[in-house]
C-alpha cells in the first residue's frame, strides 16, 4: 500500500469501523425465497385486465429506405389490434442530444426515433410493431408484414474499416489517451520488446431474462413495468418522448434478471412497447425473444489492440504502448475505454495510449460488464506475460518489480491499492511455486497443464442517490431508494448497512427500492450502485440519528439530555453513551415525545433539488478524479488443460484474490466475483457474436449458437476478498460488480500459453486456434 | 408460428393414413427440432401428428443376437439401456454426447435421425440457402463456416449433418425401418442420409408419408470395444465440430476389425470406409492410424472457414483407435 489519506476527525461510528452486527456477515438475501419460488414478479410477468401482446418486425436489410410495407396478411390474422409502422404511428419526440448537465439525455440507445422515419440503419431495427390479443398471433403476424426497401451501401465489417479509425474523445465520465515521454523511442531503444496485436469479437450479454416491458396508459399517466438498470433514465426518457411530466411516469422495476449493462439504455422495445399500448388503448406486453434482444439491443464491440512493452534486462518496465480500435453504431453507442486500465497498472518510465473508433452501420453498442477493463486487460496482460517469457522471468515477479508507487500516467495518489498482497496471497494458495516455468512441462495423463496469472482493475465511482430513512415507534426501519436488484444483493446490503448505523437488528430494516416513486437511485452501474447509496443511506442515518438526540434532549427526563453527538453510540436499538453509559432505546425517545415514526432525507427530487444534486455530483466527482485513482484490483490465478490432439481448453482450477475494499456481506461478494468469473471464461473460451461482414447481420442470435459457458465448463472457483476498506469510499466500498471479468480472459490465455508454448491474441481461444 | 391443426396418433396405421392423406403433414416426435424450426417459420406444417403415443418405444434384443431400437424411444433412455451400453458402447456415449439432458429427455429416436442442419443461414429467412429455397444460392459458402462440412460437400449446399447418434449408428451398420401405407421396407444408415448435390432440399431417402418405425443393430463383436469421441467448443451442449465413432477389434497387434465413422465434418453421417479399408489387416499402430485418417481426409475440402476441421478429423481419428487400442471403450 502506498500512501494513506488523512482520516475522518469525529469519532467513526461501528458501520464505518465494520463492528456492528450485520455488515461483514455473509447474510442470505432478503429476496431469495421469493426468487427461489417464483413468487418474485419480473417485468413479463405483471398480470393486467385487457393486457394486449406486441411483437417487432426487423428490417432485413442493413441500410436504406422503406418504399413499402404490406400489412394487408398481418392484419388478416385472428386477434390482431393493430399494425404499427412510420406510416400510421403517432409522432415521437426524438431523443434528447446528450448534455452532461442532464445525465438522463445518456440514456437512449440509439438516435433513431424509431417508426417516425422510413430510415434503416442497421440489420434487425424495428420496422414495425404488430399487436394483438395473443404473443402468439403477434409473433405470427409480425412474420407476415412484408416491409420493401431501397437499400443503401453500408458499412459493416470491423475488420476492413479499422485503418478509418479516428482518435476518440474523452470526456469526464471516460478517459482518453495518455502520453508520457517518448514511448516510441523507448520501445526501439528496450534491450527486450514485446509487440503484439490482439483481437476480441462482439459479446453480447444474455442476461437469462430477455429484455421485457408492460406498459399501461392511464390518461397520460404511464405506468411501465421493465427490467432496467436506470429508473431514472428511463421515466425520464419516455417523459421527454411522449411530451408528458415526468411526474406522469412510473417506472416499477423490483427484480430484474441480470443485465450486465444490456438494460443501461432505453432501446426500441420499450419506446414500442409504450407506443403500442398509447395506439391500441390497451395495457401492451412485449417480452423480446432472444433474437430480438440480438437485434435490436447493443452489445459489447469488438476491438483490434495493439500493447507494445519495452524493457531492461531486470524486467523495468521503459516502454508501454496501448492502443486500440473500437466500434460505435452510427446512431449511437458509448466509445469503450480499452486502454483505461493501461493508464495504472505498470510503472512504465514511457507511456502511449490511444484510442480510436470506427463508425458502423450496426445497432449501436452499449456497456457490458466492464467496458473497456475487460477486453483492455486482455491484450494488457497477454502482452505483460509474453515479456515475462521473453525476459525468463516469473509473470508475477515481472509485475511486482513494475507495480507503481503512484499512477503511472500523471503521478496522482492511489487512493489505496493492494495488488502486491493479492498476488502474494494468491500465489500461497493457489501453490504457484509449483508451476515449473516451461511450456509443455506439466502434464496429467494426456493433458497438457498450464497456469497462469493475470491482474483485474476496474474504477471506482460513486454517483448521487436521494435515500430517506424513517424509523418506526415498534422498532422497524424503512429505507427507501429507488435503486435496482439486478441479482447482486443490493437491498440485503442496505439492509446490513442501515442496521449498523442505527444499531437495530438487520431483520428490523425493510429496504424499498425498484420505483420511480422511491427518492431516485443511481443507476445501476460502473459498479458503483452499492457505495453510492451507501453514502446517502449513512448520512441519512446520521441525520436521523441527530434528530432522535434532538427529540430526547428537548424532552425532559431523557437520559441522554446534554449529550452530543459526538458522544453517543447506536446499539441495541437506541443511542447509548458509550458502552456502558447511559441511554434509551428510540422507541422510548419516540414515545415521550408523541410521535409514531422519524424521517430523516438525503437529496431532492425536486427539480431545484435535482439540478443541484448532478451539479454537486459533477464538481465532487472532478475533484475527486484530480486527487484520487480509485479502483478494485485483483489477481486471477488458473490452471488449464488442453488436449494437445484437439486443441480444446477446459479450465480445471481457478483461484481469485481481489481487493475489493469492505466486504458487506461476503456470501453475495463472492457469488458476484465467480459470476464475472465464468463470464470472463466464456469471453476467453467460446463466446463471440457472428456478425456476417457482408451485410452486418448478427447470424447467431440465440443461446444455442453464441456459447455461453455451460456447468462443465466451469470449474470450481474460490475467490478471496482482502477486505479492506478504501479510505476515501464510503464505507470503504470500491465495488464488486465488473472487477472480476477484467483479467479472466488473460489468466486464460496465459496459462494456455504456458501448456503449449502458443500465444493464442484472437479470442475466443477456441480449439482450432491450437492445432 | 403458423397455425396448424395438431393430431394424436393412437396407433400406427392412424399415423401413416394422416399423413398420406395430407401432403402437409408432418410427424412430431419430442418436438426439440421440429417445433423450433417452426417457431423460426422455415418448417410450415398444416398438421402434426403426434406419434409419441405410439407402441415403438421399446428396445429388445433380436434372434441373430443384434438389438431392434423403436423409433420412439427417448435419447436418454437409449442412451441408457444395459443392451446398448454393454454391445454397443460407441451408441451410448455418442447419445450422450448430444444436446442436454432436458433435450434427451424429449428427443426421439426417429426425430434424431431427421433432424435438419444448423447452418445458421439455413434458420434466418433473410439469408439466401438453398436448402431452405432451392435456387436462392448458399449463404454460408462465403459466410460463416466454421460449423459446416469438408466432406460430402456440393457447390449448392456444404452443411453438416448434427446428429451424434446417426455417426454411431452409421459406424454400427445399423438399419432403418420405415413404413407407409405402401409397406414396410428397410434402408441401411449408409444410404439413408443423402448428400447435397444439386437438391440440398432432399436430405434423406425417406418420402414424405414414410415413418421410421425402428433401428436395427446387427450383431457385432467388434462393437463392443468402441467409442466415441466428440471435438467441440465448450465442454457440453454443442454440436461437433469434429466427432468420431470407432470400434476397433485388434488380434496378434492387427486389426481384424474396424468400424468407423466422423460426424461435424460431413453432410451426412459419415462411414469412413476409406480409413477402414486402410486398417482391416494393417498393424495396430499409431503410424496406421494416422494414415488411414489421412486416406478418409484426402477428398475434403475445406473453405477458410473450417478447413481446420480437415487436420482436427485426423487427429481426431487417431486420438480415438490410439485410445481404443490403450484404454479400450469407456467404462
Ligand atoms: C439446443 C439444442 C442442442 C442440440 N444439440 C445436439 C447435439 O449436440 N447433438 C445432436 O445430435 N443433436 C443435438 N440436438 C438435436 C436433437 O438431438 C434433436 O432435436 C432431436 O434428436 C430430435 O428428436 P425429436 O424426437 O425431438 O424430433 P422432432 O423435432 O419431433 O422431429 C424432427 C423431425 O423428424 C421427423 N420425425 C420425427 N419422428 C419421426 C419418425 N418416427 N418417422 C419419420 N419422421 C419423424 C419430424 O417430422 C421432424 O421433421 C440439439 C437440439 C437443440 C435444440
Ligand atoms: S450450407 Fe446449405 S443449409 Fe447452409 S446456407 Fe448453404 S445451402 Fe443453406
Amino acid at each position: 500500500m502506498t500512501s494513506t489519506p488523512t482520516a475522518p476527525t469525529r469519532t467513526p461510528s461501528p458501520v464505518e469501523t465494520g463492528t456492528g452486527r450485520s455488515v461483514g456477515r455473509p447474510l442470505d438475501r432478503v429476496d431469495g425465497t421469493a426468487k427461489t419460488t417464483g413468487a418474485a414478479r419480473y417485468a413479463a410477468e405483471h398480470p393486467h385486465p385487457g393486457l394486449a401482446h406486441a411483437a417487432l418486425v426487423h428490417a432485413a436489410v442493413t441500410r436504406g429506405r422503406i418504399t413499402g410495407i404490406d400489412a394487408a396478411g398481418a392484419e388478416a390474422v385472428p386477434g390482431v389490434l393493430a399494425v404499427i409502422t412510420h406510416e400510421n404511428a403517432p409522432a415521437m419526440k426524438p431523443p434528447p442530444p446528450v448534455s452532461v448537465l442532464n445525465l438522463s439525455s445518456l440514456a437512449s440507445g440509439s438516435s433513431v426515433n424509431y417508426l417516425n422515419t422510413d430510415e434503416v440503419h442497421w440489420n434487425g431495427q424495428p420496422v414495425a410493431v404488430v399487436v394483438a390479443e395473443t404473443p402468439e398471433a403477434a409473433r405470427h403476424a409480425a412474420g407476415l408484414v412484408r416491409v420493401s426497401y431501397r437499400e443503401l451501401p453500408a458499412t459493416v465489417d470491423f475488420a476492413a474499416e479499422e485503418g478509418n479509425a479516428v482518435p476518440q474523445k474523452s470526456s469526464a465520465l471516460q478517459s482518453g489517451g495518455a502520453r508520457k515521454g517518448d514511448a516510441e523511442a523507448a520501445l526501439a531503444a528496450a534491450p527486450v520488446s514485446v509487440d503484439l496485436r490482439f483481437t476480441t469479437p462482439p459479446y453480447h450479454h444474455n442476461a437469462i431474462e430477455p429484455h421485457a416491458t408492460t406498459a399501461v396508459w392511464d390518461g397520460d399517466r404511464l405506468t411501465v413495468h421493465e427490467g432496467t438498470q436506470n429508473i431514472t433514465w428511463l421515466r425520464d426518457h419516455l417523459a421527454l418522448r411522449f411530451g408528458v411530466p415526468v411526474r406522469n411516469v412510473r417506472v416499477v422495476a423490483p427484480y430484474v434478471g441480470g443485465a450486465f449493462g444490456g438494460k443501461t439504455m432505453v432501446w426500441a422495445g420499450t419506446v414500442l412497447t409504450v407506443l403500442a399500448a398509447r395506439v391500441t388503448g390497451r395495457p401492451v406486453r412485449m417480452a423480446l425473444t432472444r433474437e430480438g434482444v440480438y437485434r435490436t439491443v447493443g452489445g459489447r464491440t469488438p476491438s483490434a489492440q495493439r500493447v507494445a512493452l519495452g524493457a531492461r534486462a531486470d524486467g523495468t518496465l521503459t516502454a508501454l504502448i496501448h492502443t486500440s480500435v473500437t466500434q460505435t453504431g452510427r446512431t449511437g453507442g458509448l466509445p469503450e475505454q480499452a486502454t483505461s486500465q493501461s493508464r495504472h497498472l505498470y510503472a512504465a518510465e514511457n507511456i502511449l495510449l490511444r484510442q480510436n473508433l470506427v463508425e458502423l452501420d450496426a445497432v449501436p453498442n452499449t456497456p457490458m460488464r466492464a467496458p473497456g477493463e475487460s477486453i483492455g486487460t486482455f491484450a494488457l496482460e497477454s502482452a505483460v506475460d509474453e515479456l515475462a517469457c521473453a525476459l525468463g522471468l516469473d509473470p508475477i515477479e515481472l509485475r511486482m518489480r513494475n507495480e507503481p508507487e503512484r499512477n503511472p500516467v500523471d503521478g496522482k495518489r492511489f487512493a489505496h491499492r493492494m495488488l502486491r498482497e493479492a498476488y502474494a496471497l494468491g500465489a500461497e494458495r493457489f501453490g504457484w511455486s509449483g508451476r515449473t516455468p516451461e511450456p509443455g512441462s506439466m502434464r496429467d495423463g494426456g493433458w497438457l497443464v498450464g497456469l497462469g496469472v493475470a491482474s483485474a482493475y476496474h474504477p471506482s465511482w460513486q454517483m448521487p442517490a436521494n435515500v430517506t430513512v424513517r424509523l418506526s415507534a415498534d422498532g422497524s426501519v424503512v429505507v427507501r431508494c429507488g435503486f435496482h436488484e439486478m441479482g447482486m444483493g443490493g437491498a440485503t446490503a442496505q439492509a446490513q448497512i442501515a442496521a449498523d448505523a442505527l444499531g437495530v437488528p438487520f431483520e428490523a430494516v425493510r429496504v424499498e427500492y425498484g420505483d420511480s416513486d422511491l427518492p431516485s437511485g443511481p443507476g445501476a452501474g460502473g459498479s458503483a450502485q452499492t457505495a453510492s447509496v451507501a453514502a446517502s443511506l449513512l448520512a441519512a442515518c446520521e441525520k436521523l440519528k441527530g434528530s432522535l438526540l434532538a427529540l430526547a434532549r428537548r424532552s425532559g427526563g431523557s437520559p441522554l439530555r446534554g449529550r452530543r453527538p459526538g458522544d453517543l453510540e447506536a446499539r441495541d436499538g437506541g443511542l447509548w453513551a458509550g458502552p456502558a453509559g447511559p441511554g434509551e432505546t428510540y422507541a422510548a425517545i419516540l414515545a415521550r415525545a408523541g410521535r409514531d415514526s422519524a424521517e430523516a432525507a438525503v437529496g431532492s427530487d425536486t427539480r431545484v433539488g435535482k439540478v443541484t444534486g448532478q451539479l454537486r455530483f459533477m464538481s465532487k466527482l472532478l475533484r475527486d478524479r484530480r486527487r484520487w485513482v480509485k479502483a478494485a484490483c485483483g489477481a486471477h490465478f488458473c490452471e488449464v488443460r488442453v488436449d494437445p490432439d484437439t486443441g480444446e481448453v477446459r479450465v480445471s482450477r481457478w483461484l481469485g484474490v481481489f481487493d475489493v475494499g469492505r466486504v458487506v456481506n461476503a456470501k453475495m461478494v463472492a457469488s458476484q466475483l465467480r459470476g464475472g468469473i465464468v463470464m470472463g471464461i466464456g469471453m476467453a473460451l467460446s463466446e463471440e457474436t457472428l456478425v456476417d461482414p457482408r451485410n452486418g447481420r448478427i447470424m447467431n442470435p440465440g443461446l444455442a449458437d453464441y456459447h455461453v459457458p455451460v456447468h462443465a465448463d466451469v470449474p470450481p472457483i474460490d475467490v478471496h476478498c482482502l477486505d479492506v476498506p478504501d479510505p476515501t469510499m464510503p464505507l470503504g466500498l470500491l465495488g464488486v460488480g465488473e472487477v472480476s471479468v477484467t483479467g479472466v480472459a488473460a489468466a486464460i490465455a496465459n496459462a494456455v500459453r504456458h501448456a503449449t508454448g502458443r500465444r493464442v491474441r484472437d479470442l475466443p481461444v477456441t480449439p482450432d486456434k491450437l492445432l | 408460428m403458423r397455425p396448424f391443426s395438431y393430431v394424436s396418433a393412437p396407433d400406427v396405421a392412424t399415423a401413416l393414413r394422416a399423413v398420406a392423406d395430407d401432403p402437409g403433414a408432418k410427424f412430431l416426435g419430442g418436438g426439440t427440432n421440429l417445433v423450433d424450426l417452426m417457431r423460426a417459420g422455415i418448417e410450415q406444417p398444416d398438421t402434426v401428428v403426434d406419434i409419441t403415443s405410439l407402441p415403438l418405444a421399446e428396445i429388445g434384443e433380436r434372434p441373430d443376437g443384434g438389438v431392434r431400437i423403436g423409433a420412439l424411444v427417448r435419447n436418454s433412455r437409449l442412451a441408457a439401456h444395459p443392451l446398448i451400453r454393454a454391445r454397443y458402447p460407441v451408441l451410448s456415449q455418442a447419445v450422450l454426447a448430444g444436446a442436454s439432458a432436458q433435450l434427451r429427455n424429449m428427443a426421439t429416436v426417429g426425430g434424431n435421425l431427421l433432424q435438419r442442419t444448423r447452418c445458421p443461414y439455413f434458420y434466418d429467412r433473410t439469408a439466401a440457402c438453398n436448402k431452405r429455397e432451392p435456387g436462392s444460392g448458399c449463404g454460408a459458402i462465403g459466410g460463416f463456416n466454421r460449423g459446416h462440412a469438408v466432406l460430402g460437400v456440393s457447390g449448392a449446399c456444404i452443411a453438416a449433418h448434427p446428429s451424434d447418434m446417426c455417426v454411431a449408428l452409421a459406424a454400427l451398420d445399423a438399419v432403418v425401418e420405415v413404413e407407409s401405407v405402401r409397406g414396410v421396407r428397410r434402408v441401411p444408415m449408409a444410404s439413408f442420409h443423402r448428400p447435397p448435390g444439386e437438391t440440398p432440399h432432399v436430405e434423406t431417402d425417406l418420402s414424405p408419408d414414410e415413418l421410421v418405425t425402428a433401428v436395427e443393430l446387427p450383431p457385432s463383436p467388434t462393437a463392443a470395444n468402441s467409442r466415441y469421441r466428440k471435438v467441440r467448443d465448450r465442454a457440453s451442449y454443442a454440436f461437433a465440430l469434429v466427432s468420431v465413432a470407432a470400434a476397433l477389434e485388434v488380434r496378434d497387434g492387427t486389426v481384424t476389425g474396424v468400424g468407423l465413422a466422423l460426424g461435424g465434418v460431413a453432410t451426412t453421417p459419415w462411414r469412413a470406409r476409406r480409413a477402414e479399408h486402410a486398417l482391416l489387416g494393417a498393424p495396430a499402430t499409431e503410424e496406421s492410424f494416422r494414415r488411414a485418417a489421412e486416406a478418409e481426409l484426402a477428398p475434403a475440402t475445406g473453405l477458410p472457414g473450417n478447413a481446420f476441421k480437415i487436420e482436427m478429423a485426423r487427429r481426431a481419428v487417431t486420438a480415438t483407435l490410439r485410445r481404443l487400442l490403450t484404454e479400450g471403450s469407456p467404462a
